[in-house]
């Protein structure tokens, strides 16, 4: 059967194939699920992925997405502004706020610097987190970003552009993963817990 | 070699591809089958026993099962993590950077252990060394040896003549090495000038082993120069651009800064 871009069974498939972690297949299985869904169910699904790209924006002062200039989180004023968590993904923000331990703000960068990528400074939301920084009023920042190669790069890259600030540089604990057993360790995270152990 | 259904190898990290939720499509360089693929399942996850083993830039057993297409790691440990570069972000970035290289230059599964010898060597090296550029150099200088890329220095490449002090014309990457100065102007080739230190440099890095080389540490102003220089040639080599090398400058232009 040849494939014409008008044909809406395929041009769905093509784009739900672009999307993360669903292949060919699954794109397929999606597509005639919703050809027998009935046409209030699929208009919602429509009407929230529009609503997705046109109601949200960065906030302008931690990069996270938000409905509004500002977030929900950068506007509380029970949260401790100077105190700032830089993650990699909105994502992240989603895990940490699910506990309840963090009361200070976020900085999203929107990925980690990745050289043999082509990932560099440019492409993070490095200059906002900067400018954000130049006044004073925070006090510590904590380098969330993943324990990866790439992760330990950024939290390095960032450590050297804001301590000479004059700001307090703190990295969140890379140690052992709770549920995890010590036998299975990595060297580096072994050797990390060691760097990062505490009085007890 | 052939694999068997299920086999063992060691290597080392030099890329990872998420794929996925979870999911990671990993290339290693192999001592016994050059460059390979792995599909490794659920590493992304902080409970995964498997994430630390193999993440990039290091080095382990690896236990991988043949699939139709890419095959599976089902297991790994750790042999060297290369643990005093990980709070360095110069030499973390020059690992990266050999690993982008390898990635170019090494073929796939096809064993070369010479060249898995020299990058596992410059990898440690490279925790240690207080030179960390000149290995780079190095590096570059014998992976271009090894894999069928060396430039020639001795010698032009048009006339054979041996090059001298007096005589030596230039480096040109699309020629393949030096250029005596009769041939730099009375051929269509290209001489990029160089001065005859850098080019004695070169000639070392490509003769002497790493011990030897690293007692006389050439300065700063010869380095640079031998790094623009193989720069160019690479990336003639290769045909496209090597991503890290915008990080790099970027790393040195933060350094001079300070
Ligand atoms: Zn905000
Ligand atoms: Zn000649």
């Amino acid at each position: 059967m040849p494939e014409l871009p008008s044909d809406p069974i395929n041009s769905l498939i093509k784009e739900l194939s672009s999307l993360p972690g669903i292949g060919p297949k699954s794109a397929q299985r999606i597509t005639y699920y919703l050809l027998r869904t009935n046409e209030t169910q699929v208009t919602a699904l429509a009407d929230a992925l529009i609503t997705l790209k046109k109601k949200t924006k960065l906030c302008r002062i931690c990069c996270n997405v938000s409905e509004n200039d500002i977030c929900s989180i950068c506007s509380n004023p029970n949260r401790n502004p100077t105190l700032v968590l830089i993650v990699e993904q909105p994502q992240d923000i989603v895990a940490i706020e699910h506990t309840g331990a963090y009361h200070g703000r976020y900085h999203v960068l929107h990925g980690s610097i990745s050289p043999t990528e082509g990932v560099g400074e440019n492409d993070l939301r490095i200059q906002e987190l900067l400018a954000r920084l130049q006044d004073g009023a925070v006090k510590e920042v904590v380098i969330g970003t993943n324990p990866t190669r790439e992760g330990e790069t950024t939290a390095l890259y960032l450590k050297k552009l804001i301590s000479p600030l004059g700001i307090k540089v703190t990295r969140l604990a890379r140690g052992l993963p709770f549920g995890s057993e010590l036998e299975y360790a990595d060297d580096t995270t072994i050797s990390n817990a060691f760097e990062g152990r505490q009085d007890f | 070699m052939a694999k068997e259904r299920t086999y063992k190898t060691t290597g080392i990290v030099i890329r990872k591809t998420k794929l996925g939720e979870a999911d990671r499509i990993l290339t290693f360089f192999t001592p016994d089958y050059g460059k390979i693929q792995g599909f490794a399942k659920s590493v992304r996850k902080t409970n995964s026993k498997l994430s630390g083993h193999l993440e990039l830039l290091t080095y382990s057993s690896l236990t991988l099962t043949k699939g139709r297409g890419i095959d599976t790691v089902i297991g790994s440990q750790n042999i060297d993590s290369f643990l005093s570069i990980k709070n360095d972000l110069y030499r973390i970035s020059y690992a990266l950077y050999m690993a982008e290289l390898i990635e170019h230059f090494a073929t796939d599964e096809e064993a070369n252990p010479e060249l898995f010898d020299l990058y596992l060597g410059c990898m440690k090296e490279l925790g240690r060394t207080p030179y960390p550029l000149y290995l780079l150099r190095y590096f570059e200088v014998n992976l271009l040896t090894n894999t069928g890329f060396r430039p020639e220095m001795d010698q032009c490449v048009i006339c054979q003549t041996e090059i001298t002090r007096s005589n030596h014309g230039g480096f040109s990457p699309s020629a393949g090495g030096m250029l005596c100065s009769n041939c730099r102007d009375h051929s269509h080739y290209y001489g990029y000038p160089l001065s005859w230190r850098t080019c004695q440099l070169i000639k070392d890095l490509q003769k002497y082993s790493w011990e030897e080389l690293e007692n006389e540490p050439p300065d700063s102003s010869i380095l640079n120069e031998t790094e623009m220089l193989l720069k160019r040639y690479i990336t003639f080599t290769l045909e496209k651009e090597v991503k890290s090398y915008a990080w790099l400058n970027h790393l040195r232009l933060l350094a001079d800064v300070k």
